[in-house]
């Protein structure tokens, strides 16, 4: 028996992923004997994977607005937004509306 | 837990709603953003039955939202209109061919023609080439100025009756805010209009998703599965709208409706007789609409031809005196050539 592990799915779409080394989809395999809230994960986002200016991702806590976020296709703001607890096999989008028209 | 969608469908609510902070499930966000559309168009009598309507179209998420939805309102409300789709080419490389790309793809997805127009081919310039002339700077306002000018002719060649562009709420009330931190009245008169143009020889231009949201034409994109391009452009970023934006947002999100109260500002503002108000009228040398003489995109194109890119940025004044000064400069050389040949 190894570590427990929470495996979740991050996704990006729509220029989002540009700061995240231009990669769309990735599999997560956190810590699982901790709990984790998207306030938990943006930290850990923070630290590991986001790699370009990270301004534009995150604003102190959060994201930045014009971010959205979907948990498994539904609005986070449904869900409890930075409070939501990550259950395994989530799948966690974000979408950018900060480029294009 | 899950949130019951508000129209008591009994479905799993999909997202929050930002212009009414409702909880709805993916099939009645649809019904409502669909029908709130429709209502802007019958309310505002922008069609009219037997038009033929240019969508312009960049690939991005607006326009390709508006021209989903602007079939499927067609067809399900009996408008009557002919759809057509009208791109402009700049000949921006990595930018614009991609997502030019995109709007092939919607000309098969929604069954509608596609027109693109270059600006190599209008203007005899791509914004590749401008950029390799002026640099990174003041680049944007000849994109800007040359694509304003673009649609228009486009339009005219389609013999199209009305140009439907993609601009959502958050952006006109960016444009609002804009126009109110730069104290230009002119533009802030007319940005909120649903429509403008229309005059003799100007072909009318109408924003049917005036006001939707950013955030549920993303969601609906997204929702819908509706394949658009999202890169921003290799040029310099629009920074001044890029603080505009970026204020509105943080506001947003404390306070929903300030998009829609930012728009309804300036729809009730009225001026005084005493501000001055562009005259409208057509350029002496292309025909096209302008309220100068000549209008911008002729003086950036004799710019561009003269070897001035400077030429049209800054005031008329000093564009005046670069083409005096180059006159001069050419009338001497000439006559230093008779002069050589005279031996």
């Amino acid at each position: 028996m190894g570590t427990p592990e929470l495996k979740i799915i991050l996704e990006f779409s729509a220029g989002a992923e540009l700061l995240f080394g231009n990669i769309k989809r990735r599999e997560l395999n956190l810590d699982g004997k901790q709990k984790w809230t998207i306030a938990n994960l943006l930290k850990w986002m923070h630290a590991n994977i986001l790699t370009e200016r990270p301004e534009l991702f995150l604003q102190g806590d959060t994201v930045r607005p014009g971010i959205l976020v979907l948990i498994n296709d539904t609005d986070w703001e449904l869900l409890g937004e930075l409070d939501y607890e990550l259950q395994p096999n989530d799948n966690v989008l974000f979408i950018s509306t900060l480029h294009g028209g | 837990m899950h949130i019951i969608c508000k129209s008591q469908c009994g479905n799993r609510a999909a997202l929050k709603r930002p212009k009414t902070g409702d909880a709805l499930c993916k099939e009645c966000f649809f019904a409502a953003f669909e029908a709130e559309i429709h209502h802007t168009i019958s309310s505002s009598n922008l069609f009219r039955r037997g038009e033929k309507v240019a969508v312009a179209a960049s690939g991005g998420k607006d326009s390709t939202v508006l021209a989903h939805v602007l079939k499927l309102l067609n067809e399900r409300h009996n408008y009557g209109l002919e759809l057509v789709l009208l791109s402009i080419d700049e000949g921006i490389t990595g930018y614009r061919d991609d997502s030019l790309e995109t709007v092939k793809q919607n000309r098969d997805d929604y069954q509608m023609p596609l027109k693109i127009l270059s600006y190599e081919e209008l203007y005899g310039w791509t914004m590749d080439r401008i950029v390799a002339q002026i640099g990174r700077s003041n680049n944007c306002t000849f994109c800007g100025v040359f694509r304003r000018q673009a649609l228009d002719r486009g339009a005219k060649l389609l013999g199209v009756d009305s140009i439907a562009t993609g601009h959502n709420a958050d952006d006109i009330a960016e444009t609002v805010l804009m126009n109110v931190l730069r104290g230009d009245t002119a533009r802030l008169r007319r940005c909120t209009s649903i429509r403008t143009g229309g005059g003799e020889d100007t072909i009318p231009r109408v924003k049917p998703l005036k006001y939707s949201y950013e955030k549920e034409i993303v969601m609906y994109a997204h929702y819908k599965k509706l394949v658009y391009f999202s890169t921003e452009c290799v040029f310099a970023p629009n920074a001044y709208r890029g603080h505009a934006r970026a204020f509105l947002k943080d506001l947003e999100k404390v306070r929903p409706s300030v998009i829609m109260d930012i728009i309804y500002s300036g729809e009730q503002l009225r001026f005084k007789d005493t501000v001055k108000k562009p005259e409208r009228g057509t350029c002496t040398r292309c025909g096209f609409v302008s309220s100068q003489q000549p209008c911008k995109a002729c003086v950036l194109l004799e710019g561009l031809n003269r070897g001035l890119p400077k030429l049209g940025i800054g005031k008329k004044s000093k564009g005046e005196r670069m083409i005096a000064k180059q006159n001069q400069e050419l009338a001497l050389r000439e006559r230093a050539n008779l002069v050589k040949n005279d031996f």
